[in-house]
């Protein structure tokens, strides 16, 4: 116990170090501190965008829906969103380097011509951001917890990864993050190869035996049900996911800093072939159906640490802990900076536009702890409704794409007001089903099967969409046809 | 055709390929690799939709006209 601790509390002080060391050299001007400025390398944005990958919620919400839903869980295992990302992320760098351009909204701004509209999309980034942030606190909570045996109280962990994590970007900004997920991307691919082989050798004698032991517990767990998380909510529910996994502010910033177009386009072809160990975060999550059965509701997501505290000697649990750690603290530190910057450039200096460039970059900094406080606050208050907030935060980003992807056609069909009616629309529906908890199913009630277990998500966006066209052609009247004489997309 | 135009075609096979398949996938069996059906499919697709976009980065026009 003593030992799983000290080797979590190691790791801890590595990745601080190197987080603070990686300032060295550098002049930490807004443009260095939050996209570093623009230089990172193929390699790098590789490991700030597996960071997107492996968060705490892959390592624990991946495994414990394996554990509760069976074959749904396979959802994880794609790449359609890498090959969104081909064609996009390319062409939202090279507008983000010509326009210079440190946020999400800053691109809303540039692209449509209004200050108004990036407030907006600053305000709904950090609406969304928030329990994306809570829930990585969460589970480092959980993590470093379940280490210890139940020896470190969560609250303090979650207290001592924050200020970390504030410490580092504080200082540092992106470049701490890319070094911090140097450790962390080696540290969580040996740990998941491990588990994702040992668990169902150990428990099963391999994996095929293990999957059939399953099967033959709970006919037709590992395929798709009829009905509910059938094919059709599966294929909806990735398609979807598709569209909104490079539309949070903080993956926005990813892409700014990459250092060509081409660096981001390898980018998105390798990222597949590591999302591929994902696989073995499912095979530890499948070995521990049957190896530590009862776990039901919010604890499925505990399922791949009870299985390992049970399996492991405290030196193995003490690896698998601060993996764990650090893929909080990565994304995390992401998050952090993203809604310090959003609210220093784009909501502050929107409404003072005579700040000068430092006391924004100053701001900026200072707002880290103030978001990590609240947070924090909402770590220790918040209870089930975290996972509802989350889907709701994955739905307000989705609401982005429209307006995003038609900025990049030959001739962009929507204008300014058409794009802040559809979000808002979008963003009503989003919060009015995470509310109600309204589903197809309820809505349509005679409709066929296939059709009400589709997703709900795409009921906000197709509102978006068809808002944001019908006002834009009646704002068109009269108005200079918005095209974008600025650049030329190829 | 446009090489242009080779590439979004193929772009677009990666992308619908998986889900078109998962339409007519009932069962676990047969296992394949020693993955039930479905999750072999979802590897599957990883590794052809990569193979895919691996040539349409060596088609593709755009990679080109970038100076690194």
């Amino acid at each position: 116990m003593v030992i799983s601790i000290g080797i979590i509390t190691f790791f801890l002080i590595v990745s601080l170090v190197l987080g603070i060391m990686a300032r060295r050299g550098k002049d930490m001007s807004l443009e260095q501190w939050s996209v570093g400025g623009r230089g990172f390398g193929t390699i790098f944005i590789f490991l700030l965008m597996a960071g997107e990958i492996y968060t705490t919620n892959a390592f624990l919400g991946t495994s414990g829906w394996m554990y509760g839903k069976g074959g749904a869980a396979f959802y994880n295992i794609t790449m359609l969103n890498f090959i969104i990302a081909y064609w996009l992320t390319p062409k939202i760098w090279s507008y983000g380097k010509k326009h210079q351009l440190l946020s999400q909204s800053d691109f809303f701004t540039k692209a449509y011509n209004s200050k108004g509209l990036g407030i907006v999309v600053a305000v709904v980034g950090l609406i969304a951001l928030i329990p994306y942030l809570v829930i990585q606190l969460k589970g480092l909570g959980i993590i470093v917890s379940e280490a210890s045996f139940g020896a470190i109280d969560p609250k303090l962990t979650i207290w001592l990864g924050t200020i970390a994590m504030i410490v580092y970007v504080m200082i540092s900004g992106i470049h701490g993050s890319a070094w911090t997920a140097v450790i962390k991307d080696f540290l969580i691919l040996g740990v998941v190869l491990f588990l994702g082989i040992y668990l169902p050798v150990h428990y099963y004698g391999g994996i095929q035996p293990m999957w059939e032991a399953i099967e033959a517990a709970k006919p037709g767990f590992l395929s798709l049900p009829e009905r509910g998380f059938s094919a059709s909510w599966y294929i909806s529910s990735i398609m979807l996911t598709s569209l909104g996994f490079y539309m949070w502010p903080h993956t926005f910033v990813a892409v700014y800093a990459a250092k060509s177009g081409n660096a981001l386009r390898k980018n998105a072809i390798m990222l597949p072939i590591y999302a591929l160990f994902i696989l073995f975060v499912l095979f530890a999550g499948a070995a521990a159906i049957l190896q530590v059965p009862g776990l039901s509701g919010g604890n499925v997501d505990l399922a791949l640490f009870k299985i390992s505290t049970q399996t492991f000697n405290p030196v193995i649990v003490g690896f698998i802990g601060a993996a764990g750690l650090l893929t909080a603290i990565v994304p995390g530190s992401l998050i952090l900076m993203s809604a310090a910057t959003l609210f220093a450039k784009n909501i502050y200096k929107a409404v003072k536009p005579n700040a000068t460039d430092k006391q924004i970059g100053m701001l900026a900094r200072y707002m880290v702890p103030v978001f990590a406080l609240i947070a924090l606050y909402n770590t220790f208050s918040g209870g089930a409704a975290i996972t509802l907030l989350f889907l709701m935060g994955y739905g307000l980003v989705t609401q982005f794409a429209p307006a995003i992807i038609c900025h990049f056609l030959k001739k962009n069909p929507l204008t300014k007001q058409g794009v802040f009616a559809g979000i808002t629309a979008g963003v009503i529906i989003v919060g009015w089903q995470a509310v109600t908890g309204a589903t197809m199913s309820s809505l349509f009630p005679s409709f066929p099967p296939a059709i009400q277990d589709i997703n709900i998500g795409f009921i906000a966006l197709g509102v978006n969409i068809i808002v944001s066209l019908v006002v834009s052609i009646v704002t068109q009247k009269g108005v200079t046809v918005i095209t974008n004489p600025v650049e030329k997309v190829s | 055709m446009t090489r242009k135009g080779i590439c979004y075609i193929l772009s677009l096979i990666a992308y619908f390929g998986m889900p078109i398949g998962v339409l007519f996938i009932r069962s676990a069996e047969p296992y394949i690799m020693g993955l039930p059906f479905l999750l072999f499919w979802m590897v599957l697709w990883i590794l052809l939709g990569s193979a895919l976009m691996m040539i349409v980065h060596r088609l593709n026009p755009d990679v080109h006209e970038e100076v690194e």
